[in-house]
């Protein structure tokens, strides 16, 4: 069964004052079909491992491994990982003006499965992916992510998710900025995707509510760069009552 | 179907890689006209260009004019660096054939194949076009228009049979919107001018295909002085378009074209340019039209060659509600300066005026927009808007903004607005990070950085504008 398999990993940030480790030795397998929430305060290096896999250039990994299916993944440049099958929702998104969403949608699966898609089956297969999604088909013509709010750049994430068909996704904390309506229809796009492709889901967030939609088979609790606590489903309920308070409070005392 | 003639053109790996980012029409044919070619510039030259063309008495007085003036006039101290022309060195005219063909087959072989590479028949052939000039050197070697058309009366012939079929629509407006002593390289093509269109639209008639124009270099050091005079009579339509390409060589050639249109009342002209020379050309052309009451100019204006381009399409909106608008697109890679631009002249009430100018510079070129919007006193409730934006895909290259403003009547509204903005880490990062290899993700930013004017672009013009983009982003990832 496929897995992705993250041992030891350390990843400093670029800053003008130099590099910073901010990933300090994390270990972490997901297998096809399994949903992993990643969650933690704010400052703790979720968002870091989730850029760091996928390969932006201002992450650097200092050491450790990280496999795809007994590949190396950080031997392979960022579009290279792509087409290997790992996906990235991003948090934030950004603007390409002058360049449709559906040439873009197009392609990125183009490039991402080596050929072009059927002409026919996939004009219908993006138009019913964006009707799951509650998008507007006058979405499709808009610049990418050009003049979007916050629930449509997320919705877009999730549709390129669904149409992509990744054997990994990582969702940066998908669910930041959404209301209650909008958490539910992302919500069911990801779990559409688990359905219908095994897919292997690493779900990083900060608060406990998303997981009411997506059932995590595993919970981790990251702590400054690392991993301090693992559990079921029943770990984030926990979360939701005590809060990080716990870890931060004993973080701050080791490193005084 | 024998093995022999459909086999795919074979290339080794390294042929195909060293191709890549290279230019496309860098050929040459063999040239017998060329070689023997006189070089340099005197009265003399000018004396027998005119002679060779059976010119009336008063053409060739007006290049000797021109002559002097270019003698007199300084070159310009502002824009590109221009030093590396040799006036010495140019061949100021090249007779390539003795007759002009209205068929392809006509041409001789090497001319006729060469416009088969660029595509030029099959347009043809498809309608895409309403008529088609190719110019090779110094003239028109094939013209073609087509035949309704010519039955409502519109002209479309080359400029040296303009002048000997319509001697006195031609001696009406030839010279009138862009006199000789403009500028020193408007005196030079004053002078040796050879080639380029002559075209007239009668009151009403709308010509709905584009009217074709091709140019085409093929001979080291070079000049080439296409002069075209577009008269749009009232209430008339019509789509001009031009493209450019020339051989590589290792010195340099000259294109200094000088472009007058007349707009009338209530009639419309635009005027669209692909330049794609090679990069060992100089590129200094002056366009001016005129626009009357009711009237409305566009220039679409795509600078990707030359080595050095110097064009500021100009608008000169002379009657009330005269509407102007320059759309520019340019490129600069390495080793190049496209200084190109647009000027908007509101000479009386009531006038608009829109520039639209988006450049992109790779590989340490470098673009510079240059405009100057002038209000003359009178010229009341007159209304302009300038956009330009620069994309700068790597550290090296360099762009700059000379927007020049000259509003001397109260009641006007202008605007104006500049931005300059690098290909970013975070667009480069989420396009390759669905899947698509860093060329091709920098290739769809620049798409859509330049997509408002390939917009505005006749279809197959979009298309290779397009491919161009591919070919120069992949030169520039290393």
């Amino acid at each position: 069964m496929p897995t992705l398999e993250i041992r030891d990993l350390h990843v400093s940030v670029e800053t003008k004052e130099g590099p910073k480790p901010i990933l300090r030795g994390v270990d972490l397998t997901i297998a096809s079909g399994e949903t992993h929430a990643i969650m933690g305060p704010n400052g703790s290096g979720k968002s870091t491992l989730a850029s760091a896999l996928a390969g932006h250039p201002k992450y650097t990994v200092t050491s450790g491994t990280v496999t795809l299916d007994g590949e190396d993944l950080l031997a392979m440049t960022v579009d290279e990982r792509a087409r290997a099958g790992l996906f990235l929702a991003m948090q934030y998104p950004v603007e390409v003006t002058g360049v449709s969403v559906a040439n873009f949608l197009r392609t990125a699966k183009t490039a991402i499965d080596g050929t072009a898609p059927a002409l026919r089956t996939w004009g219908k297969e993006v138009k019913g992916a964006m009707e799951n999604l509650r998008m507007d088909p006058a979405f499709a013509e808009r610049s990418v992510n050009e003049g979007f709010s916050g629930g449509e750049k997320k919705r877009h994430e999730i549709l390129q998710m669904e149409l992509f068909k990744p054997r990994f996704a990582i969702l940066d904390e998908t669910d930041s900025g959404l209301d209650v309506d909008a958490l539910r229809i992302v919500s069911e796009g990801v779990n559409r995707a688990k359905e219908n492709t095994e897919v292997g889901v690493l779900l990083i967030t900060h608060y406990t509510r998303i997981l009411r939609y997506i059932k995590p088979d595993f919970v981790h609790v990251f702590v400054d760069g690392k991993i301090a606590e693992e559990g079921g489903s029943e770990l984030a309920d926990r979360l939701e009552e005590e809060g990080y308070d716990k870890y931060v409070g004993a973080n701050a005392t080791a490193t005084a | 179907m024998s093995a022999e003639t459909q086999a795919p053109e074979q290339r080794s790996d390294d042929e195909i890689i060293a191709s890549i980012g290279a230019y496309e029409y860098g050929w040459h044919d063999s040239d017998a006209a060329g070689m023997s070619a006189q070089r340099g510039l005197s009265e003399e030259v000018v004396r027998n260009i005119s002679a060779l063309k059976n010119e009336p008495e008063w053409m060739l007085n007006q290049r000797l004019k021109a002559l002097r003036l270019f003698g007199k006039k300084p070159m310009p101290s502002w824009g590109s660096d221009l030093s590396g022309i040799d006036f010495d060195k140019i061949k100021y005219f090249v007779r390539s054939t003795e007759k002009q063909a209205t068929s392809w087959e006509e041409l001789p072989e090497d001319i006729k194949a060469t416009y088969d590479r660029l595509g030029i028949p099959e347009a043809e052939k498809q309608r895409l076009v309403a008529g088609v000039a190719a110019q090779y050197e110094s003239e028109v070697v094939y013209h073609q228009i087509r035949e309704d058309l010519e039955e409502q009366g519109v002209i479309f012939v080359d400029t040296d049979t303009g002048l000997r079929d319509y001697p006195e629509l031609f001696q009406e407006y030839f010279g009138t919107v862009i006199p000789s002593g403009d500028n020193k390289f408007a005196a030079l093509n004053s002078a040796v001018w050879s080639g380029g269109s002559f075209v007239y639209v009668p009151p009403g008639v709308h010509v709905e295909i584009p009217l074709q124009a091709y140019f085409r270099i093929n001979t080291e050091n070079m000049g080439q002085f296409e002069r075209t005079l577009i008269i749009a009579d009232e209430g008339s339509y019509v789509h001009y378009v031009e493209g450019c390409t020339a051989p590589i060589y290792t010195s340099d050639s000259l294109h200094s074209a000088v472009v007058e249109i007349v707009v009338k009342k209530n009639a419309r002209v635009r005027y669209t340019t692909i330049q794609n020379w090679s990069n060992n050309v100089y590129n200094l052309v002056t366009k001016r039209a005129t626009a009357a009451e009711g009237a409305t100019m566009e220039w679409v204006d795509g600078n990707i060659g030359s080595k050095v381009t110097m064009k500021y399409p100009a608008i000169y909106l002379l009657g009330e509600h005269a509407r102007g608008e320059t759309l520019s697109i340019a490129f600069a890679g390495e080793g190049q300066h496209q200084d190109a631009g647009a000027k908007m002249v509101h000479a009386a009430p009531n006038t608009s005026s829109s520039i639209v100018s988006k450049s992109v510079a790779r590989g340490g070129g470098r673009t510079s927009y240059r405009g100057l919007v002038q209000v003359l006193e009178g010229a009341s409730h007159s209304a302009s808007n300038v956009l330009c934006d620069a994309l700068l895909v790597d550290q090296i290259s360099r762009s700059d903004t000379y927007p020049y403003v000259d509003v001397r009547e109260d009641d006007v509204s202008m605007g104006h607005e500049a931005t300059v903005s690098r290909v970013s880490e975070d667009q480069l990062f989420y396009l390759m990070s669905r899947g698509m290899e860093e060329t091709e993700a920098m290739a769809m930013i620049v798409r859509g950085f330049v997509e408002p004017i390939a917009r505005e672009l006749p279809m197959e013009y979009a298309l290779e504008l397009n491919r161009l983009i591919e070919l120069q982003m992949e030169g520039s990832v290393g």
